[in-house]
């Protein structure tokens, strides 16, 4: 008697959303990524359909970040021009460039004005070919402001603006609205929020297919676990129908892993067997960025070139067809 | 799997139905086809009523002028086998037959249909003896039928098993076997046969019906009622079926939950 493979049946699917706009569609990437798009949970191809990879996005600022020095030899002679750092993301192999305004925080000396942001922004399209991602400063009203300036000099490319949460979410959907953008939904690690979230920005206007959900994650033994709950909670809610639940979900993998102090410390402050700071700092982003992808991450925000290989390496591995 | 919603309007056994039938009139059946679907209905039942002439060729043109103006799927309602037949032939999404006993004959006649058909059946549990008062012999029928899907090659998922609700205020001792029947049914097989009612059955020449429809569905519920026909339209009703659906945890909570499920 043939062994009959136990299937889950599934009724729902990992709502599509695309990235980036080509010449033909109305933009100037060089190539659009598509997100989500699963019928099954990650990577189990014999239930389902996994027709997208999860895709890298590599972080760059607009100013000169705060980051440890091992990422000098990377960036170090570019961090100064966010468009030269752009390229280099490109070089290093992203998929998306996720550009964080962080000159524009009002807190700053010489705090980035909108026209300014959306000068860099114009840029950093003109000299890339990849989908881009642009994260305000952080502060609701300086947020509304430079996401407003940057989805108009953006208009047409199909970038993702970020970040819209429950409190701060209308002017950032009107941009994204107004200008054919996405728009990056964040909640702090509630489903149910995350939910509603998603119910209140669709009912404004912004069609389902243009929402990607942040559910914001935890780093490497800094509560991943909770993270990884949440979001196969979502992924499960998805596949048994539940649309306001089935938004592709991006991962901050990178800033998430370099809070960590095992990522950071030198190696006369580690502990016994953390190894070498190189190594160590890498594989902590790499092993964080792993256990993402594994929980139903569609976009994994990384920010060591390094990390990002080993990951993408490693979403190649596990996207060989597993069917029998 | 969130719980499944069967509009029971289209039948006729209703007045306005059953005229519409009768004059070949597609009018009321479009109307309610659409109210219900808007209301949140996962299927439509459709039945040509006790009067209809043809029922064959009622079925048919029911289907198709229900199909004119929506896309839910449909619950094909007759004791008519061939009438079914006609109905999934212009059927476009795959449909529920509604009903079959277990009763050899009729298991042999319409279970090849639903695999033919890729349909699920609603399968009763009850034989020409009629419906059983006890549990434990409604659950014997639905252990016949479940053991009957696999002899036809259909998945006990396939089968919507319906363990026969009458109305309290003839068989109030039904009431609590039916419950007990639906608890003991999800355990027959892994993965288990899924479960409906006839919901709008139980309160029957009643005095305060919604009520006693929406009490009895959330009881059910909680036993393993995956799915009901029933009055769509009745919000109320509705509302207590998503807020049963989020406190067993199928749904995830959020402000909207109600609104969401009927979007779903």
């Amino acid at each position: 008697m043939p062994v009959e493979i136990l299937r889950e049946k599934f009724t729902g699917k990992v709502q599509e959303v695309v990235l980036g706009a080509t010449k033909e569609e109305g933009g100037t990437r060089a190539y659009t990524v598509k997100l989500g798009g699963s019928s099954t949970l990650p990577f189990l191809q014999f239930e389902g359909e996994v027709p997208n990879r999860p895709a890298i996005a590599l972080e760059i600022w607009d100013i000169k970040p705060d980051w440890h020095e091992c990422f000098v030899p990377y960036y170090g002679d570019v961090w100064e021009d966010p468009v030269a750092w752009a390229k280099k993301a490109e070089e290093y192999g992203a998929d998306i460039i996720y550009l964080r305004l962080r000159g524009a925080d009002p807190e700053l000396e010489n705090s980035r004005s909108a026209d300014e942001c959306a000068k860099i922004v114009k840029a950093v399209l003109e000299n890339t070919g990849a989908p881009l991602i642009v994260e305000g400063p952080g502060f609701p009203d300086k947020d509304n402001e430079v996401l407003q300036a940057v989805g108009e000099a953006a208009a047409g490319e199909n970038i993702a603006l970020g970040v819209a949460e429950k409190d701060n979410y209308r002017s950032i959907a009107a941009a994204c609205m107004m200008n054919k953008h996405c728009i990056i939904a964040r909640s702090p690690l509630d489903i149910n929020i995350l939910k509603q979230l998603n119910l209140m920005i669709t009912e404004m206007g912004v069609p389902v297919e243009k929402v990607i959900n942040d559910p914001l994650t935890g780093g490497l033994g800094y509560g991943i676990e909770y993270a990884y709950s949440i979001m196969e909670r979502a992924r499960w809610g998805a596949l048994i129908g539940d649309k306001m639940m089935s938004l592709p979900l991006i991962c901050l993998a990178g800033p998430e892993a370099w809070r960590a102090k095992e990522a950071n410390a030198p190696n006369e402050e580690a502990g016994r067997g953390w190894g070498d700071q190189k190594v160590r700092g890498i594989m902590w982003e790499a092993m964080t960025a792993a256990a993402l992808v594994q929980a139903g991450g569609d976009l994994i925000l990384m920010r060591h070139p390094e990390a990002a290989k080993i990951v993408k390496k490693h979403i190649e591995d596990l996207m060989l067809p597993n069917a029998y | 799997m969130g719980f499944i919603m069967i509009g029971e309007r289209i039948n006729g056994m209703f007045k306005d139905i059953g005229e519409a039938v009768a004059k070949f009139d597609p009018k009321p059946i479009q109307h309610w086809a659409i109210k219900q679907t808007e209301a949140g209905a996962h299927y439509l039942d459709v039945n040509v009523g006790p009067t209809a002439e043809d029922r064959v060729k009622s079925m048919r043109w029911m289907v198709e002028v229900i199909q004119e103006v929506c896309d839910t799927p449909l619950c094909l309602d007759s004791t008519n086998y061939d009438a079914i037949e006609a109905g999934l032939e212009v059927c476009k999404k795959p449909a529920i037959i509604n009903s079959c006993p277990a009763e050899r004959p009729k298991i042999e006649r319409v279970f090849p249909m639903a695999k033919k058909y890729g349909a699920s059946i609603i399968a009763l549990t009850m034989d020409k003896s009629g419906i059983p008062k006890s549990a434990d012999m409604r659950v014997q029928f639905a252990m016949e039928l479940v053991a009957a899907a696999d002899e036809f090659g259909l998945s006990p998922e396939d089968l919507f098993i319906d363990p026969l609700i009458l109305p309290c205020n003839v068989a109030q001792d039904h009431a609590p076997e039916v419950l007990e029947a639906l608890r003991q049914i999800k355990q027959l097989s892994d993965p288990p046969p899924r479960t409906t009612l006839g919901l709008s059955n139980v309160s029957q020449n009643t005095l305060d019906r919604p009520l006693i429809n929406r009490t009895y569905c959330v009881m059910a519920i909680t036993c393993g009622l995956d799915s009901a026909i029933m009055d769509v339209n009745d919000d109320a009703l509705v509302d207590a079926i998503a807020t049963a659906d989020m406190l067993l945890n199928r749904a995830i909570y959020c402000d909207s939950y109600a609104k969401v499920f009927r979007q779903r």
